[in-house]
């Protein structure tokens, strides 16, 4: 038994291992295959006329000189050494850098799914309840607006009402401030929301189907009672799994969102990163978005070997 | 008449995206003003009977390139959408059909695709190519095909081991023929539908890229380059940000409700 799990633990980490570097593999073909010169760039951006010798010497500093191959090779044992390369315009270890952003995007992440929890749930379970009644159907209708949305124009409009007409909020954050936090992590919560609800209801509907049900009411058990002390302990568990798929897009997709509230996010400063052709920069957060995923993926599939009775049974026998 | 009076909903919303269809073809005729062509006179006017919805930092009118965004936009998830399921069908059939190493790799390739979220990818990749409309094509693209290779795989393994494919192969039907006339139609209805679906959020992600400027270019009317060129004027032309965005939002929505209803329509079994 133990054997198996381990063969199965083995697989799956030899199959993120595969994404890995399949996915590293794919930026660095690109980034030697795209048009714009890095060294041009990062030179010329001093506002100095750069010679052909100069340009090549960089290039030779920076290994850019090299075959394709070797320079993805040394990338790899560079990354292998725990040393992730220099930033281009930041000069700046490329480490560095996303420990720096990391903070930002972890702070909106975790403020995000408090806001989605908040909103989803009680709208989730509200609208099962009274499934096919009025209160479901508004709150389908608002689901639908919600996923219709594009995130980046409810961030603009929130950002129009309340940073700039009410004044509330403030209109850009340069560093990581709790009040700055507040309106990208709405405008994300919203849109998360819209589908969370639909999931949270249909989790719910499953099991006001279900037979225990049927008995709780038989023995007289208040409607109360039931959803609190018996559906939703089942309904946790299909939801962590999304929670823990909306963390990892949290980590990651949020791009857009940061850019419109120029929160100091490691999407924003991903994009400022391809726009400055900092190759190092890019791959390391292609790399580190991969790992936060998978990682976080892992974790959701481990708590449900824990948090699952008939999983954790099964995997005793 | 008959199909029009069972399925009313659909009916409905398949006259709403006819009408976006025409709006997004007849655009040209239907722009009150040359989209490309501003008058430096009339930089940044509030809405009025003239520019109804105002102009923008070149004095272009926001209402003419609206219209005209929805040909870019349209134009481009369709290419999206139907270059997805060609590249779906073709690996799908052919890992599902074949099966072997074929299979073992591009499945193997498919699951690298899936277990990463795929916005980082396409950003990247638009970013790193350079912004241009065929260049988030590509990126969301490269992003996208996994998820219909898998579906029409799965749809194509249910299939092979049919009688009638049997029966095909047992007759000497050339392995072309039988996946041109057995397979694909089989598989085509469910990739109508998944496609279909993914209109609304194809056309949603187009609209990120190129608000980020990893899509369309200036002076290209696009809803979501608009919005991101708005965005530096939301103190004093709010109307720049607030339109582009709307028509984004409705005509997103009128391809959801479609989609869903082409699925109702298509599949019965997976109504609620």
């Amino acid at each position: 038994m133990v054997v198996k799990k381990l063969n199965r633990l083995a697989n799956r980490f030899l199959q993120m291992l595969i994404t890995l570097i399949g996915v590293s593999f794919l930026t660095f073909c690109l980034a030697y295959l795209a048009p714009g010169d890095p060294v041009a760039m990062l030179l010329e951006s001093a506002d100095t006329i750069v010679s052909e010798e100069t340009l090549q010497k960089t290039r030779e500093e920076l290994g850019l000189d090299k075959p394709f191959i070797v320079q993805y090779g040394n990338w790899v044992v560079g990354i292998l050494h725990g040393d992730m390369g220099m930033s281009y315009s930041a000069k700046k270890p490329v480490f560095e850098k996303l420990s720096e952003g990391f903070v930002g995007t972890l702070l909106l992440a975790f403020t995000t799914i408090i806001f989605v929890l908040i909103i989803s749930l009680p709208l989730g379970i509200w609208s099962a309840v009274n499934q096919n009644k009025w209160q479901d159907y508004l709150v389908r209708f608002f689901s639908f607006i919600g996923v219709s949305m594009p995130n980046f124009w409810l961030g603009l409009i929130l950002l129009y009402i309340f940073g700039l007409k009410l004044g509330w909020f403030p209109i850009a954050s340069s560093t990581v401030t709790l009040n700055g936090v507040i309106l990208p992590a709405v405008t994300l919560a919203i849109y998360q929301s819209t589908k969370y609800v639909r999931q949270v209801r249909t989790v719910i509907l499953d099991e006001l189907h279900q037979d225990y049900v049927i008995g709780a009411r038989a023995r007289g058990l208040s409607e109360s009672r039931i959803l609190w002390r018996h559906i939703l302990p089942n309904a946790v568990l299909p939801l962590i799994t999304l929670l823990g798929m909306s963390i990892g897009w949290l980590l990651g997709g949020v791009a857009v969102i940061e850019m419109v509230f120029s929160w100091p996010g490691i999407g924003n400063m991903a994009v400022r990163a391809i726009m400055m052709r900092d190759y190092p920069l890019i791959e390391g957060f292609v790399l580190w978005i991969a790992i936060a995923y998978m990682f976080i993926n892992f974790l959701v599939d481990l708590s449900y070997t824990y948090l699952d009775p008939k999983l954790r049974k099964g995997a005793a026998q | 008449m008959e199909f029009i009076k069972s399925h009313k909903l659909f009916s409905f919303y398949t006259l709403l995206v006819i009408m976006v269809l025409f709006v997004a073809i007849f655009a040209p005729y239907l722009a009150p003003q040359d989209p490309y062509d501003g008058n430096m006179r009339n930089v940044l006017q509030t809405p009025s009977a003239e520019h109804l919805l105002g102009t923008d930092k070149l004095g272009r009118d926001t209402f003419s390139r609206i219209i005209a965004g929805t040909q870019v936009s349209l134009f481009m998830t369709i290419c999206l959408v139907i270059l997805l399921a060609i590249v779906g069908c073709v690996v799908g059939i052919a890992s599902g059909y074949f099966g072997g190493k074929i299979e073992m790799f591009l499945m193997r390739l498919a699951d690298m695709m899936l277990s990463f979220p795929g916005v980082v990818l396409a950003i990247a990749i638009a970013g790193i190519l350079g912004g241009s409309i065929a260049n988030t094509i590509i990126a969301l693209l490269i992003v996208g095909w996994a998820k219909y290779a898998r579906l029409v795989r799965s749809l194509v393994i249910k299939l092979r081991n049919n009688d009638f494919i049997v029966a095909a192969q047992v007759n000497g039907t050339k392995t072309i023929n039988i996946l041109r006339r057995h397979i694909l139609p089989n598989v085509l209805p469910m990739v109508v539908i998944t496609g279909a679906m993914d209109i609304g959020t194809m056309m949603m992600e187009i609209a990120g890229l190129s608000f980020l400027g990893f899509g369309a270019q200036p002076p290209t009317p696009e809803w979501g380059l608009m919005l991101n060129e708005g965005r530096q004027y939301i103190q004093t032309a709010p109307w720049l940000m607030i339109y582009p965005g709307m028509a984004i939002f409705i005509v997103v929505a009128i391809f959801n409700l479609w989609g869903d209803a082409l699925r109702d329509v298509l599949d019965p079994r997976q109504e609620n």
